[in-house]
């Protein structure tokens, strides 16, 4: 059961990958690598419960959230070109 | 303060249900991180309607189950549109009037129309709710409106 | 009765694969940034939650037969499911808002010629 799971996780992440290199704006490609990042929290977990280890789970709930932070990360730096600006800042900069 | 208590308790909760060891060191060590990181949100000032929403979160969970019944069928819908031969889409925006009074419950309006696929909230202003609609059939349906009025209630509980 | 929970279980996975797989493949065909945002949602709501449900009803069969410390595992399948719900709109708004800054114009249909 869980290696079908695990397959169709990976064939699911290997298309968001060509998505990712297809692009054509820098924004397809951190959509794509934000849904690879989705699937990768549930390869691990799948992984986890096919290796019956499901102590997996920590790292699949970490992971969640450090792709959330990444993304929000890139897409802050492609908008304001700094990770340290805030929209506050640079209101009161102007 | 009963915020910071709030607060307080719901991480102590996270840390037991993450943690599984029940020794004294390890509780008392818990109990000293849940308020070291209350007193640092305190310091922060993010300890108040907005940042520990504690009122409305009974109300919240009761909304959930609709809001995943909506997630199910708008999914289904979403799914057909893709899978058709000729993907029947057509894209646009659109600004939908929210009923909602605080900052709060305009982000659960905003993150609800953004979790149901076939819908993307772009952009807040006051009331006025940009989305972006993958087909026009997908706002000929009350759902956004029905959304709004459960939304509102959460936010503002009876008196609504 | 372990029969009924395998077929459960069987069917979430089989289900939220296809949503995956369904999102994934709308990622792929749709026209630009906008459109294929509501595709990866669906990854991101049924998938990923179809995939957990299929894990927890595993997870509560193992609970039945004794395994101690098979909460734990629910308790974080919860948890992980209740993450993916509260960033992914926040990240797809994000996505959105950086887009429509940055200049990408929305898709139409229209222009097209009604493709």
């Amino acid at each position: 059961m869980f290696a079908t799971a695990t397959v169709g996780v990976l064939v699911s992440m290997s298309l968001a990958l060509v998505r990712a290199l297809l692009g054509p704006t820098v924004y397809d490609r951190v959509l794509a690598v934000n849904t690879f990042g989705t699937k990768t929290v549930l390869l691990i977990a799948v992984l986890g419960f096919l290796t019956e280890r499901p102590e997996f789970l920590d790292l699949a709930l970490v992971y969640a959230l450090i792709n959330f932070i990444g993304t929000i990360a890139v897409l802050k730096f492609f908008e304001f070109g700094d990770l340290g600006l805030t929209r506050r800042i640079s209101r009161e900069a102007d | 303060m009963l915020r910071a208590i709030g607060l307080g308790a719901v991480l102590y909760g996270f840390w037991i249900s993450l943690s599984g060891h029940y020794t004294p060191l390890l509780l008392s060590l818990g109990a000293v991180s849940c308020v070291l990181v209350v007193y640092l949100s305190m310091r922060m000032e993010v300890v108040d309607s907005e940042g520990v929403p504690l009122h409305v979160a009974g109300r919240f969970l009761a909304y959930l189950p609709w809001l995943m019944k909506e997630v199910f069928v708008a999914n289904i819908v979403v799914a057909k549109t893709i899978l058709h031969p000729k993907m029947p889409i057509s894209p646009r925006m659109v600004v939908f009037h929210g009923s909602q009074d605080t900052d709060l419950g305009r982000a659960i309006f905003a993150n609800s129309i953004t979790l149901t696929p076939g819908t993307i909230t772009t952009g807040v202003h006051g009331q006025e709710f940009q989305i972006h609609a993958l087909s026009a059939a997908d706002l000929e349906t009350d759902e956004e409106e029905q959304m709004d009025a459960r939304c509102t209630r959460v936010e503002r509980g009876r008196r609504a | 009765m372990d029969i009924v929970f395998d077929l459960v279980a069987w069917a979430c996975i089989v289900a939220g694969l296809f949503f995956m797989l369904t999102g994934t493949v709308g990622i792929l065909r749709l026209p630009d940034v906008y459109t294929r945002l509501h595709a990866a949602g669906m990854t991101d709501t049924m998938g990923a939650g179809l995939l957990l449900a299929g894990m927890a009803v595993v997870t509560v069969e193992g609970m039945i037969h004794g395994e101690a410390g098979y909460g734990f595992v629910l308790v974080r399948l919860v948890l992980t499911y209740a993450f993916l719900l509260f960033t992914s709109p926040i990240a797809t708004h994000a996505l959105a808002r950086a887009g429509l800054a940055g200049g990408v114009q929305p898709w139409t249909a229209d222009e097209e010629g009604g493709a």
